[in-house]
């Protein structure tokens, strides 16, 4: 489970992802908790498996639509299904890697996994988890924070 | 042999580590020091001892969470190939623990991800200031 502070942690994360790297705030609606086990993905999605003080997985996923324009506002020229995979592992990196400005060096990150369009193996490890809405121009993703 | 550079006009090598294609081409792209020419980049730490070998780079920013061999160590290892090479870190990784170990091990400037493009150059340039 996951304190309010924590959540905090990923919300802003998040904004802070939007805001530097496609230089356009994201908004962020009201986390919730999924408690089924299948907090939902979209086509593509970046997942880093979390060890050490912490276990469990961030991921965040997104449709193409999305991404694509953050690629346009991060002036990459590419779109490529390979170029899209790269940037929604980056994004879960990141936001991930920065988490541990709060959780410590022993929050341990992965590198990131990605599936596309497979949205039934996306999966988590434990029943709950926080569920991020993220909503970026006319496109909605989520942030999936599932943490023992 | 030295691979510090002389003057202050003098083209530098740079080097790019990163396990993100997206990244290193953003960091490609984005860098206007007009004194860095990019020699070559890397997508893990084993890569890119390799590369640092076969090119002899003066600077090289670094990722730390890359697959076959992480940052950290391939900092280490530059660092062991040649002393005077100014290394940048670059990393989501954003706790101070992170940031002094990089040090630590011979790294000389940390930029954390996500950065701006203004953010990249003024810590580029705060690297070469030491050259």
């Amino acid at each position: 489970m996951l304190t309010e502070g924590e959540i905090r942690t990923f919300i802003d994360g998040t904004t802070h992802y939007f805001e530097t790297s496609a230089r356009q705030a994201a908004s962020v609606g009201s986390p919730y908790l999924v408690t089924d086990g299948k907090p939902g993905a979209y086509e593509f999605t970046g997942i880093i498996a979390i060890s050490g003080a912490r276990r469990g997985v961030v991921y965040f996923s997104a449709p193409r639509g999305m991404l694509s324009v953050l690629l346009m506002r991060m002036q990459e020229t590419d779109s490529s299904e390979d170029t899209i995979k790269d940037l929604v592992g980056e994004v879960a990196n990141t936001i991930s890697g920065n988490a541990r400005r709060d959780f410590g060096k022993n929050f341990l990150i992965s590198v990131p996994t990605v599936i596309a369009r497979e949205v039934e193996k996306v999966t988590v490890p434990h029943a709950k988890s926080y569920v991020i809405p993220i909503n970026w121009r006319t496109h909605s993703a989520k942030l999936v924070v599932c943490l023992e | 042999m030295s691979l510090r550079p002389a003057s202050a006009h003098t083209t530098l090598k740079l080097m790019i580590v990163d396990d993100s294609n997206l990244i290193r081409r953003r960091i490609e792209r984005s860098q206007q020091i007009e004194r860095l020419e990019v020699v070559g980049s890397a997508s893990n730490g084993r890569e890119a001892v390799d590369l640092f070998r076969r090119v002899r780079p003066d600077v090289v920013t670094m990722d730390l969470t890359m697959p076959e061999m992480d940052g950290i160590e391939c900092v280490e290892e530059l660092v062991a190939l040649n002393p005077e090479v100014l290394i940048l870190v670059v990393s989501a990784l954003a706790d101070k623990a992170t940031a002094v170990e990089a040090i630590e091990k011979g790294a000389n400037g940390f930029l954390c991800k996500p950065f701006t493009d203004r953010q990249l150059n003024e810590a580029l340039e705060e690297l070469l200031a030491e050259a």
